[in-house]
C-alpha cells in the first residue's frame, strides 16, 4: 500500500523533474562549465575565472549590466503604477460583462507575437509614423517627431509587454479582499488615500511582490523590445550575451554573462525582498 | 468494414508511393541565405532527382554558432562567406572537405572558383566552392544626400540624423578603407590590426550622434530608406537596386574607397549525412538557367559560367551603373578571417555602442 | 421629549425597477435595541446600508439626533456598522484594528493605545492586542469588531447579522453577550437579522420587514402574540396555519371551515372579516392542550381526537404531529411524565380555546 503510494508520486513527479534537469539544470551545469574555460589558443582551452574577471574589470560591461538592471526596475515600477488602478477597477469596481471585457483587453495583446508587438510600436512611434503624422496634422508639431530609438521607447515597449503578468496577480489578491473589509475602512473613517495605504496596498502586497518579481525578471531578460526599440544606445544586457555567443564566437563569455545575470537578477530579487521585509514562502504562499 | 476497405486501399497506395521514389530518395538540409534557394528552384530539384529539401535561413554568425552548437551536424549543406571557414575550421572544426571530383568545375567561373579554394584551404584540404557574390557599400538617396561618396562621408554634417549602419564587421573594416587604412593587410598582425581598429573606434564613437539607428535586419533598413527617415546607409548593393526599382532617386553607390566583395559558398557540415545530395544540389544550382533563377531571386550575380545571359536587364543596368570598371577593380574582397579577430572588433562594437 | 437617535422617514431605494425599501419610517430611542426582522431578500440589509451611507436613497430622510445626515459621506457619518463577516483588517494587529479609527481622527498615539487597553478590558479581552486576527475565536473575533466600533463612540450601531457565521452553541452565548455589551456601552444598536431568536431574545423594539414594507413594529411579546399581520404571524414564532372560508361571525369569535374540511373556531381580534370570506387562521402548538381522555377538553371550543404520526423530541420544546381528519397539527408536548410513554400511532385528544385561532383576511 506504501509502496504502491510511493511508486504514485514517483511517476507524478517524473515529468516534472525531467524537465526541470534536462531543460534547466543540466544546460545550466554546462553553460557554468563553459564559464569557466579560458581560450589560450586555436582549439586549446584551459580553466580559469578569467572571463569573470573581464566582466568586473571592464567598466563597459558592468555599466550595461547596471543600466539594465536599473531600467528593469523602472520598468517594473511603472508597470505597477499603472497597472494598479486598473486591476483595481477590474476586480472590484468593474462587474459581470465589461470585467471580462476588460480582463480580455489585457490579454489581446498576447494573440500576436512579441516580434509583431514590437513592429506595431515601432509603426506608432517612428519619425514617418501615425504619432508623429497625427502630431504634425493637429499642428502639434511643425515637423516629424522621432519617437524610436530611445530609452523612453524601449520603456513604453517593456511596460505593454509586462502588462498582463502584473494585472493578473494583482486582480487575484485584490479580489479576495471582501469587499466588506473596504466598507468597514470607510466606515471608521478612512479616506480614499488612508483605506488605500492601509487596507487595499497591504492586502494586495503578496500579488504587487510577485507581480514586480515576475515583471523585473521577464524586463532584465527581454531581448527583442530593448533591441529594435532602443536603437544605438538601447545597450541592453542580453544583447551582450547575443553578440557573444552568435557574432563573436566568444560563448565562453557569453556563458559567464549568462550565469551573472541569473545570479545578479536573483540577488536583486533577493535583495529587493528584504528591503520590503518579504520572503519568497509568503509572498508565493 | 468501410474501416477496414479504407485502411487496406490507403495501405495499398502507400506502398505504391513508397515504391515509385527512387531508391536513392534522401532528404537534404540546407542551410543558406534568404534567397538562395527559392521555391522554384527546389520545386524543380525535387521533381528532377526526387529528393526532399529542407531550407533554413540564416546568416553567416548564425550559420557558424548553430553548426559549432552540433559539432557541425543537424546539416547537409551550409552556405557562409568565403572568408568564415578558414577561421572556424581550425577553430572548432565543424566542416568537411570538398571532393571536388564530384562537382561538375566547368560551370564555375574559373577565376571565382580558384580564388575561394584558395581562401577556404585549411591544411591541404578544400572546404568551400563558390555560389553568390556581392559587394556591401553605400545606399544613398542621391537627390537628398548628394555629397555621400565613402564610408566616412556618413558622419558629414549635412546627413546628420539621417544616416544609418549595422554594428558589425563590415563597418569597421569599411571605415577603416576610407580612413586610408588597410585592415586585410594587418589581418596577420594583431597589434596593427588593433590599432587600425582603436582609430575606426574613435572615429564611429565621433559619428555616433548623427546616426539615426544602427540597423540590424535587411528589412528594417529597407523601411528606413524608403520612407526617407534615412538618407544614406551602409547596406549590400542588391538592397540599394531594389529600392531604386521603387524610387530612381535612391540607389547603391560603391564607395571611393572600395566596395567590399563578398563571397557566399557551398560547405559541407562535418557530420552532414547526404553529401551525395548535396553535391547533386550544387551541380543542379550552379547550371546557368537555374543560377539565373536564384539571380533573380537574391537580387545578387552567381559564380555560374554564363548565367549573366539570362538575367534580367534592368539588373544589368544597374549592376554598370553602380559598378563602372574602375570601381569593378577597386572591390575589396574578404580575406579570410583568422581566428580570434572577432575579439579584437567585438571590443571595438561594444564601446561604440556605449559610448554617448 | 428625547430626540431619537436614529429617526428615518419615507425611505425610499430603488434599484432599477424593482423597490428594495418602499417607504420606511421608524424611530429608535436612544440606548435601545432595534431590530429589523426579515427573510432574505426583504430589503433589511438595503436599509443598513443606506443608513451607513454605502448607498444613496432615492426618497426619504435620515436624521441622527435629529440632524440629517443625508449628505455626510459614510467616513463622516456618527454611525458605526459591524458587518456580517466582521470585516476585521487581516494585515493589522488586534491593538491596529481598534485603534483604526481613533488613528483616521488624528487621535494622539498616547491616547489611542489608553483607548484601545480600555476597550479590549471592557470587552473582556485583555492584553491581547497585539495578537494577529486570525488567532481569535469567533466568538473573540465578533467582540473585537464591536470594540473597533464602540471606541468610536458612534450615535448608532450598526449590527448585519453578526452572529450568522457561528455555530449554534456560540450563538446562543453571544445573544447574551451582545445585550450585555449594548447595556455596558449604553449605545443604540441597530440589528438585522432573518433569525426571529435573535431578534426576540436582543430586542427592545422589533420591526418585521418583508417585501420592502415594515409589517410591524412593537415589542417581541406584542409581535409574538398580537402579530397584525398574516406575515408576522407566519414568521414570528412557530405556528399551525390552515386556509378557510368563514361560515359564521358572532361579535370577535368565527367558524370557520379549513379548504381539507375541518370545522374550526377562531377569533378575529376585531380585524374585518365576514362571512363568506378567505381567511387564515394561525393556532401556536404552545397553545393546543392534548390529552388521552376527551373530557378534559370539555371546556374548549376547538376539540378533535386524532392519532400521533410522529414525535419531534427537542428538550423543553418537544412536539408531536397529530393526524386529525386529513390534517396533520404540530401540538406542543408537555414534559411532565404524564406523556413520558406516549408513542407513535397512539390515541390522543386536542383542544384548544376559540381565541387562540388567530384569523386574518385570505386570498381567494
Amino acid at each position: 500500500m506504501k509502496a504502491e503510494a510511493r511508486i504514485g508520486l514517483i511517476l507524478l513527479l517524473t515529468p516534472l523533474l525531467l524537465w526541470l534537469s534536462l531543460l534547466i539544470v543540466i544546460p545550466h551545469i554546462d553553460m557554468f562549465l563553459v564559464s569557466l574555460r579560458e581560450r589560450v589558443g586555436v582549439g586549446e582551452y584551459r580553466i580559469s575565472p578569467a572571463n569573470y574577471l573581464t566582466f568586473l574589470t571592464e567598466p563597459l560591461y558592468l555599466r550595461t549590466f547596471a543600466r539594465t538592471a536599473i531600467m528593469a526596475m523602472l520598468a517594473t515600477l511603472i508597470t505597477l503604477l499603472i497597472a494598479f488602478p486598473v486591476s483595481y477597477y477590474i476586480a472590484k469596481m468593474a462587474r459581470g460583462r465589461t470585467r471580462s471585457a476588460l480582463f480580455l483587453l489585457c490579454l489581446v495583446p498576447f494573440w500576436v507575437s512579441e516580434l509583431v508587438r514590437t513592429f506595431g510600436w515601432m509603426i506608432l512611434l517612428r519619425e514617418t509614423g501615425l504619432i508623429s503624422t497625427l502630431l504634425q496634422w493637429a499642428g502639434l508639431a511643425d515637423q516629424p517627431v522621432e519617437m524610436l530609438y530611445n530609452d523612453a521607447a524601449i520603456m513604453v515597449g517593456l511596460v505593454y509587454t509586462s502588462m498582463l503578468f502584473m494585472v493578473v496577480p494583482l486582480v487575484t489578491t485584490l479580489e479576495s479582499l471582501p469587499d466588506e473589509v473596504i466598507e468597514a475602512g470607510y466606515d471608521l473613517g478612512g479616506t480614499n488615500v488612508s483605506v488605500m495605504r492601509e487596507i487595499v496596498i497591504p492586502h494586495a502586497t503578496p500579488g504587487i511582490v510577485s507581480g514586480c518579481i515576475v515583471v523585473f525578471m521577464l524586463s532584465l531578460g527581454n531581448y527583442l523590445t530593448p533591441t529594435m526599440l532602443g536603437g544605438k544606445d538601447s545597450l541592453w544586457f542580453t544583447e551582450l550575451i547575443y553578440s557573444q555567443f552568435i557574432v563573436r564566437f566568444n560563448w565562453e563569455l557569453g556563458a559567464a554573462f549568462g550565469f551573472l545575470l541569473l545570479l545578479l537578477s536573483s540577488l536583486i530579487v533577493w535583495g529587493m525582498l528584504r528591503l520590503t521585509g518579504h520572503t519568497l514562502e509568503r509572498t508565493m504562499g | 468494414m468501410t474501416q477496414r476497405k479504407a485502411v487496406a486501399s490507403s495501405t495499398f497506395a502507400l506502398t505504391l508511393a513508397v515504391l515509385a521514389v527512387p531508391a536513392s530518395a534522401d532528404t537534404l538540409r540546407l542551410l543558406t541565405w534568404g534567397g538562395y534557394a527559392p521555391e522554384n528552384v527546389v520545386a524543380k530539384f525535387e521533381e528532377e532527382t526526387g529528393h526532399t529539401v529542407e531550407v533554413t535561413l540564416s546568416n553567416n554568425e548564425e550559420m557558424i554558432a548553430k553548426l559549432r552548437a552540433t559539432g557541425g551536424g543537424g546539416f547537409d549543406l551550409a552556405q557562409p562567406s568565403q572568408d568564415r571557414i578558414a577561421g572556424p575550421q581550425e577553430e572548432f572544426g565543424i566542416y568537411k572537405p570538398i571532393d571536388l571530383s564530384k562537382i561538375d568545375t566547368s560551370l564555375f567561373i574559373p577565376s571565382m572558383l580558384e580564388a575561394t579554394k584558395a581562401n577556404t584551404t585549411v591544411g591541404g584540404e578544400i572546404y568551400g566552392v563558390p555560389h553568390v557574390w556581392g559587394t556591401s557599400g553605400l545606399v544613398v538617396n542621391t537627390a537628398a544626400a548628394p555629397g555621400v561618396k565613402d564610408y566616412t562621408d556618413l558622419c558629414a554634417p549635412e546627413v546628420a540624423g539621417k544616416v544609418s549602419y549595422r554594428l558589425k564587421r563590415p563597418t569597421l573594416i569599411g571605415f577603416a578603407f576610407a580612413m586610408g587604412e588597410d585592415p586585410f593587410a594587418a589581418y596577420g598582425d594583431e597589434a596593427a590590426y588593433t590599432e587600425i581598429m582603436d582609430k575606426v573606434e574613435a572615429k564611429l564613437i565621433e559619428c555616433k550622434p548623427g546616426v539615426k539607428t544602427y540597423w540590424s535586419g535587411g528589412d528594417e533598413l529597407m523601411n528606413l530608406v524608403r520612407s526617407g527617415e534615412v538618407v544614406a546607409s551602409m547596406a549590400w548593393d542588391t538592397g540599394g537596386w531594389k529600392l531604386n526599382a521603387d524610387n530612381p532617386d535612391i540607389t547603391f553607390v560603391a564607395p571611393a574607397s572600395g566596395a567590399l566583395g563578398w563571397v557566399d559558398t557551398f560547405v559541407l557540415p562535418a557530420k552532414g549525412k547526404a553529401d551525395d545530395v548535396a553535391y547533386e544540389w550544387i551541380n543542379f544550382v550552379m547550371r546557368p538557367e537555374i543560377a539565373a533563377m536564384i539571380t533573380e531571386a537574391a537580387g545578387n550575380f552567381t559564380a555560374s559560367k554564363g548565367a549573366d545571359e539570362y538575367a534580367a536587364d534592368d539588373l544589368k543596368a544597374r549592376y554598370q551603373a553602380s559598378f563602372p570598371p574602375e570601381a569593378l577593380d577597386n572591390i575589396k574582397w574578404y580575406p579570410p578571417v583568422p581566428a580570434g579577430l572577432e575579439a579584437i572588433e567585438g571590443g571595438v562594437l561594444d564601446r561604440v555602442k556605449a559610448a554617448n | 421629549m428625547t430626540l431619537p437617535d436614529l429617526e428615518c422617514t419615507g425611505l425610499t431605494k430603488r434599484f432599477g425597477t424593482a423597490t428594495a425599501v418602499d417607504a420606511v419610517s421608524f424611530d429608535v430611542p436612544p440606548g435601545s435595541f432595534f431590530s429589523i426582522l426579515g427573510p432574505s431578500g426583504c430589503g433589511k440589509t438595503t436599509i443598513m446600508r443606506v443608513i451607513a451611507g454605502f448607498l444613496d436613497p432615492d426618497a426619504g430622510d435620515i436624521l441622527i439626533r435629529g440632524r440629517s445626515i443625508l449628505n455626510t459621506p459614510p467616513n463622516k457619518r456618527p454611525v458605526n456598522m459591524v458587518f456580517q463577516h466582521l470585516a476585521l483588517f487581516p494585515m493589522m494587529t488586534i491593538a491596529e484594528n481598534i485603534g483604526y479609527g481613533l488613528r483616521r481622527q488624528g487621535m494622539a498615539k498616547a491616547e489611542i493605545a489608553r483607548k484601545v487597553d480600555a476597550a479590549l478590558d471592557r470587552i473582556g479581552l485583555p492584553g491581547i492586542g497585539a495578537r494577529k486576527i486570525d488567532e481569535l475565536s469567533g466568538g473573540q473575533k465578533q467582540r473585537v469588531a464591536i470594540a473597533r466600533c464602540m471606541v468610536l463612540e458612534p450615535d448608532v450601531l450598526l449590527l448585519d447579522e453578526p452572529l450568522g457565521a457561528l455555530d449554534l452553541k456560540l450563538r446562543e452565548r453571544m445573544k447574551v453577550e451582545l445585550k450585555e455589551m449594548q447595556a455596558a456601552f449604553d449605545t443604540t444598536f441597530v440589528y438585522i437579522t432573518h433569525d426571529q431568536s435573535e431578534a426576540l431574545v436582543m430586542s427592545d423594539r422589533i420591526a418585521v420587514m418583508n417585501q420592502g414594507r415594515f409589517e410591524q413594529m412593537g415589542t417581541g411579546r406584542e409581535l409574538y402574540y398580537r402579530p397584525e399581520t398574516a406575515f408576522v404571524a407566519g414568521f414570528v414564532g412557530d405556528t399551525n396555519r390552515w386556509h378557510g372560508r368563514i361560515e359564521r361571525v358572532e361579535g370577535d369569535a368565527l367558524q370557520l371551515v379549513t379548504d381539507s374540511g375541518l370545522t374550526l373556531r377562531g377569533a378575529r381580534h376585531g380585524r374585518a372579516l365576514s362571512p363568506g370570506g378567505r381567511a387564515e387562521i394561525f393556532v401556536r402548538p404552545e397553545a393546543i392542550r392534548l390529552t388521552r381522555s376527551a373530557g378534559e377538553l370539555a371546556h374548549f371550543d376547538n376539540r378533535m381526537s386524532g392519532r400521533v404520526t410522529a414525535l419531534l423530541f427537542n428538550g423543553a420544546a418537544s412536539r408531536v404531529l397529530v393526524q386529525a381528519g386529513r390534517e396533520e397539527i404540530e401540538v406542543n408536548l408537555p414534559q411532565s411524565g404524564e406523556f413520558a410513554d406516549l408513542a407513535r400511532g397512539a390515541e390522543v385528544h386536542i383542544g384548544w380555546a376559540g381565541d387562540q385561532g388567530n384569523c386574518f383576511a385570505g386570498t381567494p
